[in-house]
């Protein structure tokens, strides 16, 4: 099966499977923003419907960068605690003083490549496994956010730090206000689209799908892993100012937020360990995630349930893509792609 | 960046992983006794080395099961959850009489178990990568625990705190049980044949399977193994505290078990690796709590410099597997051998002695 219409098939197969992935993610989403309206009728409202928008950005931006990471075979979860120390940090640098904004939030971009740098490069160069890396990380992140605050975040934010998360275009004809949260996620999603099709995207998927036949096909697998822990670490500080202006602070910001992006990704039918997935269907997995939320809060459900009721949503949704993923698997040997890894059982 | 000079290097041979792990902890010791007695105190004194050990038992269960979870190439995050249900439910069914501590003790391992099960089921007829489903079942159970238990409940008789309290000499009661744990599970991995399958498995699942391993039985075997394992150390947690708690699922167990298995050695994707590391991991993670606590160092500053030492030691073993082998030779050059790995610490050398260098990934 190597002539052309063998290597057509298998692209066919190959977007049927990456659209199986994220198909159910969009149906998941669809069907519990009608279960909200059904409930609540007023959440299809436009006001209602941005205050969502601006209170899911955030972990949409998380999920992008995120995205980045799985799809290229490695995980980062030092997001969390980045934003954590990210806002932390702005608050205690900017301690309420306007002019300080623009250089603090440069400083912060600046500070978050850097410690997406050495995440990259101590998985890729020094070969620890980026769970270990990021772990790591994480535990220096959070010392450090604690020993800089001793408990309790002092300073400050300033107004215009805050307006990128709360305010927006305003007086727009029907809808109210336009965030500037949706701007930028919109922005940053089509910017996201549009790296995944060049050829840094492509060679990152292959370096996920199997990164010795990347390596030998001359991809730079350190180069392209450790972008991609960059991005991951520059969209972290962008979701965290965004947080920051929407939520305020606290020491606990950010807390567990990179278990919550990891399941938006793989809700969104990334396979973790690498080499597929949409980064759209990524950030519908960050969306599904909060319209969870948003559906717990409409029920009245008691927040210590939730957790229970999340747990359970995930596993399901993952299962059934991944069953649905094995049947198609299944189907579609008969045309020649009988892949090594997914015959099993 | 990977390249030909590597074959080149001289290489550390004749040392296992787990001769390398225990050689780390023994200079992390030193380093540690210098380091305290520079500041006037005594690292061996009799209160630090119970404090160390106590310090290693509830971790080292933990990690125990954790390392057979990971040797299939699974992951388990739910285990600090497990923990906290089993010492709520063996603190409960107790309810401070003694004639109640076998069932209590059945009933805390039994569902322990049937939370393994649902684990390996999840992640082997399901086929939801580990990560989710244990992150997911954590979090299932979570929920359960808040909503059913506000704080520490139940009543836990003197009888049975004594698993948390007594101590024969320097050594507590529960690191002696944790080391024939330790013990069992060394023999269970290099004699027994599910053992033996549980390398197959995480090598390579799929030559494992076409060579007539039951692959998802091995693996559902392993995630109730460490389930149990999580569910030990439930209990004793239940013993030393006297009343169950829900809050310790906070306090980062799951991670720290993983990196406690990593740091003894064990390969994070499967196949490689042993429970004798792993203890070695969880003494090195305890003895250096027990240093950063005689020298009073800030617990925050304490957070960095482990998460520091923990990556520093990751990327030494995998320098080591740099520049001995590929880290992951799944059909080496050298002739078919029996599946089983007879002795899995040397695997790596032998590797590298047939193979070459440029051929990593």
């Amino acid at each position: 099966m190597t002539s052309g219409s063998g290597i057509s098939a298998r692209l066919r197969t190959i977007t049927e499977r990456v659209l199986s992935g994220s198909a159910t993610v969009f149906v998941l989403l669809g069907l519990i923003v009608v279960v909200i309206s059904v409930l609540n009728p007023r959440f299809l409202d436009p006001t209602s419907l941005m205050l969502f928008i601006k209170k899911a950005a955030p972990l949409v931006l998380l999920a992008i960068g995120q995205y980045f990471v799985i799809v290229s075979g490695e995980f980062d979860l030092s997001v969390g605690s980045l934003v954590g120390a990210q806002v932390v940090i702005a608050a205690l640098l900017i301690n309420g003083v306007e002019s300080a904004t623009v250089p603090v939030i440069l400083g912060m971009f600046v500070g978050g490549a850097l410690i997406g740098l050495v995440n990259g490069l101590i998985t890729t160069l020094l070969k620890v496994p980026s769970i270990i890396t990021t772990l790591g990380m994480m535990l220096v992140l959070y010392g450090a956010i604690r020993w800089l605050t001793g408990g309790a975040p002092t300073g400050a934010l300033s107004e215009n730090f805050r307006v990128l998360g709360r305010q927006g275009i305003d007086d727009v004809p029907f809808i109210g206000q336009i965030p500037w949260a949706l701007l930028i996620m919109v922005a940053l999603g089509i910017g996201a689209g549009y790296l995944m099709r060049s050829a840094w995207g492509r060679t990152l998927i292959a370096v996920g799908d199997n990164e010795r036949a990347a390596t030998f096909a001359g991809a730079r697998v350190w180069w392209v892993k450790t972008t991609a822990f960059v991005l991951s670490s520059v969209l972290a500080t962008a979701a965290g100012i965004l947080l920051g202006g929407y939520a305020g602070v606290t020491a606990q910001v950010g807390q567990g937020l990179e278990f919550t992006a990891i399941t938006a990704v793989v809700l969104g039918g990334v396979v973790l360990g690498g080499g597929r997935g949409w980064v759209v269907a990524a950030m519908a997995g960050a969306l599904t995630v909060e319209a969870l939320f948003r559906l717990f809060t409409q029920l009245n459900l008691p927040s210590t349930i939730r957790p229970t009721a999340q747990g359970l949503i995930i596993i399901a949704a993952v299962a059934y893509a991944a069953v649905d993923r094995a049947r198609r698997q299944r189907t579609s040997t008969a045309i020649g792609t009988p892949r090594h890894s997914d015959v099993a059982s | 960046m990977m390249n030909a000079p590597l074959s080149l290097r001289p290489r550390h041979r004749g040392l296992s992983t787990t001769a390398i792990v225990y050689l780390a902890l023994v200079a992390i010791l030193v380093i540690g006794a210098v380091l305290v007695a520079l500041s006037g105190r005594n690292l061996f004194s009799n209160a630090n080395i119970v404090d160390l050990l106590t310090r290693s038992s509830l971790l080292g269960f933990i990690a125990i099961g954790q390392t057979l979870v990971i040797l299939c190439r699974s992951l388990d995050l739910s285990v600090g959850y497990v923990m906290a249900l089993s010492s709520l439910i063996a603190a409960t069914t107790m309810n401070g009489e003694v004639s109640r501590i076998p069932i209590a003790i059945a009933t805390a391992l039994a569902v322990a178990a049937v939370i393994g099960l649902v684990n390996g089921l999840v992640v082997t007829k399901l086929k939801v990568n580990a990560f989710i489903a244990t992150l997911g079942m954590g979090l299932i159970i979570k929920g359960y625990l808040d909503t059913n238990y506000a704080g520490p409940a139940g009543d836990v008789p003197e009888a049975f705190q004594a698993f948390g309290f007594t101590r024969i000499g320097p050594l507590p009661l529960s690191t002696i049980v944790m080391f024939a744990v330790a013990a069992v599970g060394i023999w269970f991995l290099h004699r027994s044949r599910t053992g033996h399958h549980m390398y197959a498995v995480g090598g390579d699942a799929e030559v494992a399977r076409m060579s007539g391993v039951r692959t998802d039985r091995t693996v559902i075997t392993a995630h109730i193994l460490c389930a149990l394992a999580a569910g030990v150390a439930g209990l004793l947690i239940a013993s030393r505290f006297g009343t169950g708690s829900a809050a310790v699922y906070d306090d980062g167990y799951d991670l720290e078990s993983i990196a406690a298995v990593v740091l003894g050695g064990t390969y994070l994707l499967g196949g490689r690796g042993g429970i004798g590391g792993t203890v070695g991991g969880v003494l090195i993670l305890a003895t250096l709590d027990s240093v950063f606590n005689t020298l009073s160092i800030d617990p925050f500053i304490k957070d960095v410099l482990r998460g520091v030492i923990i990556i520093a030691a990751v990327a030494i073993y995998a320098r080591r597997s740099l520049t001995g082998a590929p880290t992951r030779r799944r059909f080496s050059e050298r002739p078919p051998e029996p599946d089983i790995p007879t002795q899995p610490d040397d695997t790596r050398t032998e590797a590298a002695d047939t193979g070459p260098a440029g051929g990593r990934t």
